[in-house]
């Protein structure tokens, strides 16, 4: 059965435990190896079909999250996946060789801080010759060749890969000043969803590796269409700032849904809006 | 501390107080809260619901009063009696109310939470400040206020050793901060989640960026 997972950054578990336990794994904020305020306010505009946050890796740091957050997280008793981050690959490699028993997420995509110099792949190399653990790379919509991206971070020894984060956008005020402090944010919510789609189907038609499908989810529709492009898993994000009770409610649409589209159950959507596009060639 | 509940609700009525409008919906389950607590309400055909502070609490009822200035509190405005919303609260932490000799001050559509205050502190005197004679018809929601209109300034008229409970324009809030350093103040910020997860709300508290739906909006 697919796993709903929440967006990194969009739910603290520890202030909302029981959203968090609404979800098969708890997805944390990005971790970076020094604590981060984040970007000067205002954060968020909300737009016709979607936001724009430009939080900037608020977090507490290393240290702190391994030593106060992360087992208080453990006693939730939930499967963790840790977002991690950094300016530099071998920041990302520090964090995930402190880490255990939890799922890594790098993210490679966060569009409201600066960038790594090295590449997603080298980053993943880096983390994956100091770490077992299994190593999720996220990754930007922006990347002009997704197939290419996909492969490389496999190649550099990625056990899955999480698509898609935000798109950068800008909204105007009514005096057409950027509403946001840092002018540009991460654009999220019902608009990324055709984006997110496409991601996904890139990157299954060259892997197998599992998918972490993400991008204006907001519906057990909108779910079931990503596991028709190749997803495992499938994350919600601006949706649970709308609505709290979104996992528990897109589970529940799921099933309903798929028996709508002529399949049994979801997971027997897996991936069959491409080999129904192969069946068309054929 | 009341806990949150998430339910759609319906809109009994929406009436016009000045500029303003007055949003009533029936309570269902959810409860009231503490005065300067807030909800937050679907804003129908938009992504993000918008963050209310509750103006009235008669039986059965929760009424909001807001400004229909941006697309989302248009939409409320526009609501008709029998169309449905999601309503999530109460929210974050409101006022004190272990206070000897209360004075409300509020600024435009910062009275918004002062009917449902003024009631639970036994109708206290208020200084409400309003930039027109017209939006500062809602004065009549609030009991025992003196009222003063642009150029004129709450902070013109505010007596001294009083224990200060204020909502409004930060500019005000800030004015009388210095002038009463140990005010309650009620700020607003842009909100997406109302419940600690978007970090969207971040305002700086003692030198650091910290959540205001969590921490406040009363600090």
């Amino acid at each position: 059965m697919v796993q709903l997972l929440n967006a990194s950054g969009c739910l603290d578990a520890l202030t909302a435990p029981g959203v968090a336990a609404s979800l098969d794994a708890f997805v944390t904020k990005t971790v970076t190896p020094e604590p981060r305020e984040g970007n000067a306010p205002v954060r968020i505009a909300e737009t016709e079909h979607g936001m724009l946050n430009a939080i900037g890796l608020a977090n507490p740091g290393r240290e702190r999250f391994l030593a106060e957050m992360l087992p208080r997280l453990r006693q939730l008793g939930l499967p963790l996946w840790v977002s991690v981050g950094g300016f530099a690959a071998h920041e990302y490699a520090e964090t995930c060789a402190r880490l255990e028993d939890v799922t890594i997420e790098l993210n490679l995509s966060c569009p409201n801080v600066d960038e790594a110099p090295e590449s997603a792949a080298e980053i993943v190399a880096a983390c994956r010759k100091v770490t077992a653990s299994p190593l999720y790379a996220k990754l930007s919509p922006h990347a002009w060749d997704m197939g290419e991206t996909v492969r490389a971070v496999e190649a550099a020894g990625a056990d899955g890969v999480s698509l898609v984060n935000t798109l950068r956008g800008v909204a105007l005020d009514r005096q057409l000043r950027p509403a946001l402090a840092r002018i540009a944010g991460g654009y999220s919510g019902p608009a990324l969803k055709p984006v997110a789609l496409a991601a996904v189907c890139a990157a299954r038609a060259v892997t197998g590796l599992p998918i972490v499908g993400m991008g204006g989810v907001g519906s057990g529709r909108d779910a079931l269409e990503l596991i028709a492009c190749g997803a495992t898993h499938v994350a919600l994000g601006t949706v649970l700032f709308a609505d709290p009770d979104a996992p528990q409610r897109v589970r529940e649409e799921l099933a309903g849904e798929a028996t709508r589209a002529g399949f049994a159950t979801p997971d027997e959507a897996f991936a069959s809006a491409l080999t129904s596009v192969a069946k068309m060639a054929n | 501390m009341s806990r949150p509940a998430r339910e759609r609700r319906r809109v009994l009525a929406v009436e016009a107080v000045g500029p303003y409008a007055l949003v009533r919906v029936d309570r269902g389950g959810i409860d009231p809260g503490i005065p300067g607590q807030f909800f937050m309400l679907e804003a129908p055909g938009r992504v993000l619901p918008r963050p209310m502070s509750l103006c009235q609490a008669p039986q059965g009822e929760l009424a909001f009063l807001l400004d229909p200035v941006g697309p989302g509190t248009k939409a409320l405005a526009e609501l008709e009696p029998g169309d449905r919303l999601h309503v999530f609260g109460p929210l974050g932490n409101g006022f004190r109310l272990d206070v000897a000799r209360p004075l409300l001050v509020g600024g435009g559509i910062g009275v918004a939470p002062f009917p449902f205050l003024s009631e639970a502190l036994e109708h206290p005197p208020a200084v409400l400040g309003f930039r027109s004679e017209r939006h500062a018809e809602a004065a009549v929601l609030v009991p025992n206020a003196e009222v003063v209109i642009d150029p004129v300034l709450v902070t013109d008229a505010l007596p001294a050793g009083r224990d200060v409970l204020a909502c409004g324009p930060e500019p005000m809030l800030e004015a009388v901060r210095a002038l009463a350093p140990d005010a309650q103040l009620a700020w607003e910020a842009p909100m997406a989640c109302g419940y600690g997860a978007c970090y969207g709300c971040a305002v700086e508290i003692d030198g650091a960026l910290k959540r205001l739906c969590v921490e406040g909006p009363v600090l």
